[in-house]
């Protein structure tokens, strides 16, 4: 039996250094200047907005634009991507709690794509068009298509690949 | 005793793994029944679902751009690609995707919106029941 404990600890003791390992290589690898903060999730907003687009991350846009799309998602942008109420407040509440904080007050309506806003524009300013008219990328709300790991919320540079 | 306390709770997870999984259990056939029954409700002169008409529908545009195939593609069992933003749609053919018609929330939930998107209004219990008959007969 002390033997059964001793060899516990040593398990517990093999995984709690593996995992600080594994936290400290995340940590090394999230060194690009976009991606200091950390990434806010949640379970409904990756499932439900994911399932049509990659789960744009909630500081792209400001509260007031979040607001204004989880207001008309019966038509969003062209399709009906209507959900539960009690869904939509969820996926709501987090998206304003993690929104970013730069205003858009040029038009006096918020703005609801993240491609019209400055950020967006000043960061894919040396994209040529040829690769946004790219049939592989269709569509500038088509992340993955350069970012190759968007999906799981890394936009940094050294992931990018621009298809030919 | 420690070992009795780890069997215990492996026990636990996997007991309380399985009731929760019972509580939303569904197949695609449930959904075709519970279809069925919501068909022979609003109308009388029901008759039956058919794979035939379900494949044609699926196809079909229905006066707007869209139509079922322009994302699942002309296959519904393999992988389709949403007509707009590319994103990857897995297989919609049960026999393909085991998730596929296992949720009513999840079926209800997309054949609003699909069905907004490609016909501009509900779609009626004979049409879903059609088109689900059809995916049915998909055995890839």
């Amino acid at each position: 039996m002390l033997l059964d404990s001793q060899n516990h600890f040593r398990i517990f003791g093999v995984v709690v250094l593996l995992m600080s390992v594994m936290i400290s290589i995340a940590h090394a690898e999230d060194d690009d200047d976009d991606e200091r903060a950390p990434l806010a999730k949640n379970a409904q907003w990756q499932a439900e907005c994911g399932a049509c687009h990659v789960a744009f991350p909630p500081r792209l846009l400001p509260a007031e634009s979040w607001h204004a799309v989880m207001s008309g998602l019966d038509k969003h942008f062209g399709s009906d991507a209507s959900l539960d109420p009690a869904v939509a407040r969820e996926i709501g509440a987090f998206l304003e709690k993690n929104a970013g904080r730069e205003k858009y007050k040029a038009t006096g309506k918020p703005l609801l794509r993240i491609t019209e806003t400055r950020w967006f524009q000043r960061e894919h300013d040396e994209v040529p068009a040829r690769a946004w008219s790219n049939p592989k990328v269709k569509s500038a709300a088509n992340c993955a298509a350069c970012h190759t790991q968007a999906e799981s919320g890394n936009y940094s540079e050294r992931n990018i690949r621009i298809p030919k | 005793m420690i070992r009795i306390f780890h069997v215990l709770v492996l026990v636990f997870v996997a007991v309380a793994g399985l009731t929760s999984l019972s509580a939303a259990a569904q197949t695609p056939d449930d959904v075709l029944t519970a279809l069925k029954t919501e068909a022979k409700a609003s109308n009388t002169a029901f008759q039956g679902f058919s794979a035939e008409r379900g494949e044609r529908f699926f196809k079909q545009t229905h006066g707007n751009e869209l139509s079922c195939s322009s994302c699942h593609t002309e296959n519904p069992g393999a992988f389709g690609k949403h007509a707009k933003t590319s994103k990857i749609i897995k297989p919609l053919a049960p026999a393909a995707n085991p998730e596929r018609f296992t949720d009513s929330a999840k079926v209800e939930k997309w054949f609003k919106r699909n069905c907004n998107d490609v016909l501009g209004r509900v779609c009626t219990p004979q049409e879903k029941g059609d088109v689900l008959a059809y995916l049915l007969t998909i055995t890839n």
